[in-house]
């Protein structure tokens, strides 16, 4: 059985102009320990996605429909508080921005300690112990002086391994992090998602990774999603999705990104470019979300939304015109 | 002989900062620290390297969006940082800029058609009110943007149309040389592929010169001349475009270049992962700058400070190594 399975999930937001369909009905699931990677553009419901995962949606004015299940246990059936139980305890998230999803005015140790006191009730002194291994598990130098710093008295590698430190004190079942490098300069974005990868291993751990780097993307995950305006439009393991992507979308993204060394083979030309950008969500999309960029639109595709089909062995597309390998 | 367009000479930058409280004494945040290169006209030089590396700092500085602290910077052969305020107008016509951000660096309350107006009207280059709306329409169409947007404000544009109209609006004072500040950085993938080709296009075009000062190497690779790859306020290597990626003559560079996820999981390779952060600009590390990450580090390179030489045409250096080995 699956970790988790996801099914038909639709986040809706009432606005004053309507309703904005932010993900709009998507189902998938994560094995145990696998790296399950979300790729899409801003807008395209990703992070809406993970945030509706711990049910972090203020409702109203969201609204979550469909299933999660974890282990079998539909998440969106529960109390508040028994879904606290569940938050940083068997799924845990770490986030974007470093800086503000630490509390200023708490030194980290508290913050690391907080988890553990609340869930696996830790007393003060134990809690400080393992904020202490924790910090040492994540490559802080220093640990002992460094559990009773401040947030600001960290630089921004520094913050996110202690978030990396907070999201996995508790042994969780399923990590999410939603672009947890992208605030971070490259060589330690580098030593971030190579810490990420083994404490993934260590602890023995589920991931979504949510981002928008391609490149990010095929270092780390094994399986692939791509989303575009709140839908699901490509689903394969990572190696078959950047060999043959199925998806004029998928396509898209992949011949817009420049590949480092492309001037020492001579690949370099000019970048494809996606023409217009993504629709608006409010109101409903009749037919292919793409299909307003998309070179191969036709009538049908304006009308008929596609549905998810294998395409080949786990790879799955939305698309009428993704050819169907012989079988 | 050709000058080249801008030629900076050992441009130094110290900004102030507080001491600790109550204390008279104040530090300074050695920004840019000692930085020489030169452009040429249609020629684009790639800055780059991590936050805090000073890299905006000098785009700002050949601006003059602030004093320098010491050293030169020439456009044309003709100095530019000690111009005065009459003068430092005219030239600010010729070296324009596009920044990261294109929601806070456009005036919500004008219209396009106004924040195009706005650089041809006063550098004088429209003679009438018909030649100005003539000019401000042919901006359009050199944006790909259509005619019938001139009356509406930016909160009605997508972030990939208004870096447009921060481009246009750059072009509309004919400059030699943009400054393009992180310019793409902020845009989604498939609109910043747009960008990226449309200043291709304006500079094979209008001959135009691009400092593009970027954190991303895979796009500075795709459309630059050389590149020229900052550390803590220094230039740590110099090099065209063909040469720094083909053969890092400094460890950083071959660091930044290997930390660079690349988008094609069957390239499987070893990164060369560097250990710590960046050291702080108010009280920088003596001797080589890098040597407190610097996987090759030896004794000279704490106490000497390694000096750009030349390892190759065209290809500068400064590390104390003859070559990079292999392994650390």
């Amino acid at each position: 059985m699956a970790l988790l399975e996801v099914e038909n999930l639709q986040t809706h937001f009432r606005t004053p102009e309507g309703i904005n369909r932010a993900v709009d009905g998507i189902s998938f699931h994560v094995d145990e320990g696998e790296t399950l990677a979300i790729v899409g553009e801003s807008g395209c419901g990703k992070s809406v996605t993970s945030m509706s995962l711990m049910r972090l949606i203020p409702e109203p004015p969201g609204k979550i429909a469909g299933a999660i299940r974890l282990r079998g246990k539909d998440l969106l059936r529960l109390s508040e508080q028994e879904m606290r139980a569940i938050r940083g305890n068997d799924i845990s998230m770490i986030f974007q921005e470093p800086m503000t999803s630490l509390n200023p005015v708490l030194t980290v140790g508290r913050q690391i300690g907080e988890t553990l006191r609340l869930h696996q009730g830790l007393d003060k002194e134990k809690a400080e112990a393992r904020a202490i291994e924790m910090l040492s598990l994540v490559g802080i130098p220093e640990p002992a002086r460094r559990v009773r710093e401040y947030p600001h008295q960290l630089s921004g590698g520094m913050r996110q391994r202690v978030m990396i430190a907070i999201s996995l004190s508790c042994n969780p079942k399923l990590l999410i992090a939603d672009e947890p490098t992208t605030a971070l300069d490259v060589t330690i974005q580098a030593q971030i998602l190579q810490l990420m990868l083994d404490l993934k291993r260590r602890v023995g751990a589920a991931v979504i990774l949510i981002t928008h780097d391609l490149g990010v993307v095929a270092e780390v995950a094994e399986r692939v999603m791509v989303m575009y305006a709140g839908r699901k439009v490509e689903e394969a393991p990572v190696a078959e999705l950047f060999a043959s992507p199925r998806h004029p979308y998928t396509k898209g993204l992949l011949g817009a990104v420049p590949k480092l060394g492309s001037s020492l083979t001579g690949a370099a030309r000019r970048l494809a470019e996606i023409p217009g950008q993504v629709p608006s969500l409010k109101g409903r999309i009749e037919g292919c979300a793409f299909a307003g960029r998309c070179a191969l639109a036709t009538d049908l595709c304006r009308q008929v939304a596609p549905g998810l089909e294998e395409k080949s062995s786990r790879h799955f597309a939305a698309c009428h015109f993704a050819s169907k390998e012989a079988a | 002989m050709n000058a080249p367009l801008l030629q900076v000479n050992d441009l130094k930058k110290h900004f102030p900062v507080r001491g600790p409280l109550f204390s008279r004494k104040a530090n300074w945040v050695y920004a840019v620290d000692g930085v020489s290169f030169d452009i040429a006209r249609g020629e684009t030089l790639s800055l780059v390297g991590e936050s805090g590396c000073g890299k905006s700092t000098v785009g700002r500085a050949i601006l003059r969006l602030f004093d320098i602290t010491s050293g030169q910077v020439a456009l044309d052969g003709q100095r530019i940082d000690d111009l005065s305020p009459e003068r430092l107008r005219r030239m600010r016509r010729r070296v324009q800029v596009v920044f990261q951000d294109p929601f806070s660096s456009l005036n919500p309350r004008l219209r396009v058609r106004d924040i195009l107006a706005e650089p041809i009207r006063n550098f004088g280059l429209a003679t009438s009110a018909s030649e100005l709306d003539t000019k401000v329409a042919a901006l359009m169409d050199t944006v790909h943007l259509s005619r019938d947007a001139l009356d509406r404000r930016p909160h009605e544009f997508s972030g990939g149309q208004r870096q447009r109209i921060c481009i246009a609006r750059a072009l509309a004072a004919e400059p030699d040389l943009i400054v393009c500040d992180e310019a793409v950085s902020a845009l989604d993938v498939s609109v910043k592929a747009q960008i990226v080709n449309l200043l291709q296009d304006l500079q094979a075009e209008f001959g135009l010169a691009l400092l593009f000062i970027s954190h991303d190497l895979a796009i500075v690779e795709h459309m630059t001349h050389r590149v020229a790859v900052m550390y803590l306020g220094k230039i740590v290597e110099m090099a065209p475009r063909q040469r720094i990626f083909a053969a890092p003559a400094h460890p950083y560079t071959k660091a930044l270049l290997s930390a660079v996820p690349v988008p094609d999981p069957s390239a499987r390779r070893v990164p060369m992962i560097l250990k710590g952060d960046v050291p702080s600009p108010i009280n920088p590390p003596s001797g080589c700058r890098f040597h407190t990450r610097c996987p090759f580090v030896f004794d000279r390179c704490r106490a000497e400070e390694p000096e750009l030489r030349q390892r190759a045409e065209g290809q500068w250096a400064a590390c104390h190594l003859e070559d990079i080995p292999e392994t650390a």
